[in-house]
């Protein structure tokens, strides 16, 4: 009788983490933690995005955008410290947050990353800024200088760095009416030039988003 | 994180960037074997499709000095892969030939290329290869390899669009090797269009391993199964690998409604849709 049934605790789910004898363990308790959906969670999956595993990584990358803001501070407080790779997973959790306090560092990644895949994940998340977590005289100067990084990441050798600047700067329009002129213009002149078939058709899809007659 | 995407790159052995000048001069000299396989790989890498560099490359497929310890032609190869990215016409001859030699990897090259320039009078001379079905078609003992290269021959025959090798290949979808099952669905969807052939991929998106995975997904990008598109968005894989696939799908659809304005159809929305979402 009255046998004590004790939920278990984030702290049972990082020890999980930590004794995690194989990837696969890992993963699992990677993503059990990740679903809990705890910020006493935060620390330890921001420590998993440096265990060089990639389905680790993804599993804390979710764990961690589902948490969102609370997030961004820890994480741009330790990108310097990083390794590329653990450093790559911050910038994509970063982008999928979208927290303003972290678009200088996406606008470098998105320009001058090494890696495609961080240049891609930087350039969608451009896209994607909560701008209502600024104040709207500090909105309009940022969102310019997204702008122009979207429209240089328009020029990138990769077909899908360019294709999530597309999707970026459909993404910016939306939010910044504003722009809508200029990125249509933007797009119509890219893509008659635009070498490759699904680029062109990806931005005939943001004219029609954005409402622009081509 | 890997990051291969699309086409492996080769360092210059001097360290040193080429012009097209100096590959094609590079590549005809004949004192630095390091030279000329990079010079064959830059030629085909950069598209440079004059006359004097697919010459040397022909060339290069008669090589005989450059020699791996167990007797391969490494710039053989690379010349074939540059001719097929070249889409080298004037080659075939000599690429018949390749088919050939000694090491299967130039076999293996050279039937590739063949493929991808496209030309069917080469039909008969790969569907000899699948003679003797898949009793034949055996790993050679000690070897991480088959006796023939039958994806690339199986390949090449769909790309061709080959009707006459249907009986051929048709036994291949049960052969041991699972890379080759799925040459032989995907070499079949290409010459018949059927439904089954695709859904053979689609289930080996499914697989246990992650390498069988990848393979599924290019070659479902390669012949542009549109029906493949969520199943590819749902794979446990890496997002550039699907969406190369998805890129493969969506050009494909594109260029079958081709019209002189880009309409964009409801099916290639959706797969926008799911290229939009592994960014």
């Amino acid at each position: 009788m009255n046998e004590i049934v004790t939920k278990p605790s984030v702290q049972d789910y990082i020890k999980a983490v930590d004794l995690a004898a194989s990837s696969d363990a890992l993963l699992d308790a990677v993503q059990a933690l990740a679903d809990l959906r705890q910020e006493q969670a935060l620390p330890k999956l921001i420590e998993i995005l440096g265990y060089n595993n990639p389905g680790a990584a993804v599993a804390a990358v979710g764990g961690l955008i589902k948490l969102g803001i609370p997030a961004v501070p820890a994480l741009l407080e330790q990108l310097d410290g990083y390794n590329y790779g653990a450093r790559a997973w911050a910038i994509r959790t970063l982008a999928g947050i979208g927290d303003p306090r972290a678009i200088e560092t996406l606008i470098q990644a998105a320009k001058e990353d090494f890696s495609f895949s961080v240049r891609r994940a930087a350039s969608r998340g451009l896209g994607n800024i909560l701008w209502s977590e600024i104040s709207s005289s500090e909105q309009e100067t940022t969102q310019k200088q997204v702008l122009d990084a979207l429209i240089f990441v328009s020029q990138d050798v990769e077909w899908v760095v360019r294709y999530a600047a597309v999707l970026g700067l459909q993404g910016l329009a939306t939010q910044q009416p504003l722009f809508t002129e200029k990125v249509g213009n933007h797009l119509q002149i890219w893509q008659e030039t635009e070498p490759e078939l699904t680029l062109r058709a990806r931005i005939q899809l943001a004219l029609q988003r954005l409402q622009i007659e081509s | 994180m890997q990051e291969s995407f699309g086409e492996e790159n080769l360092t210059p052995p001097d360290g040193e960037d080429l012009t097209i000048a100096k590959a094609i001069a590079n590549l005809k000299q004949k004192e630095d074997t390091s030279l000329r396989y990079y010079a064959a790989w830059w030629l085909g890498r950069f598209r440079v499709g004059d006359p004097e560099a697919i010459a040397a490359l022909i060339e290069a497929l008669e090589d005989e000095d450059h020699r791996t310890p167990d007797g391969g032609y490494p710039l053989r190869r690379n010349a074939a892969k540059a001719l097929a990215k070249l889409g080298a016409t004037e080659a075939i001859p000599a690429l018949l030939q390749c088919l050939n030699c000694s090491d299967v990897y130039v076999r293996e090259s050279a039937a590739q290329a063949l493929g991808a320039i496209g030309d069917r009078s080469c039909i008969p001379n790969l569907l000899k290869f699948l003679e003797g079905g898949v009793e034949a078609a055996q790993f050679v003992p000690g070897k991480p390899h088959l006796v023939q290269p039958y994806e690339a021959i199986i390949e090449a025959l769909g790309a061709l669009q080959a009707t006459e090798a249907i009986e051929a290949i048709a036994p291949f979808l049960e052969h041991p090797v699972e890379k080759v099952q799925y040459a032989a669905a995907r070499g079949l969807y290409q010459i018949t269009g059927e439904d089954r052939y695709g859904q053979r991929l689609i289930l080996a998106l499914q697989g246990d391993r992650l390498q069988l995975r990848r393979s599924a997904l290019m070659d479902l990008g390669a012949v542009g199964y549109l029906p493949a598109a969520e199943a590819i968005c749902k794979t446990l894989a890496e997002n550039s690998l699907k969406l190369i696939a998805l890129k493969g799908i969506l050009e494909h659809h594109l260029q079958g409604i081709s019209s002189s304005s880009l309409q964009l159809s409801e099916d290639s929305i959706r797969v926008m849709g799911f290229m939009d979402s592994l960014l």
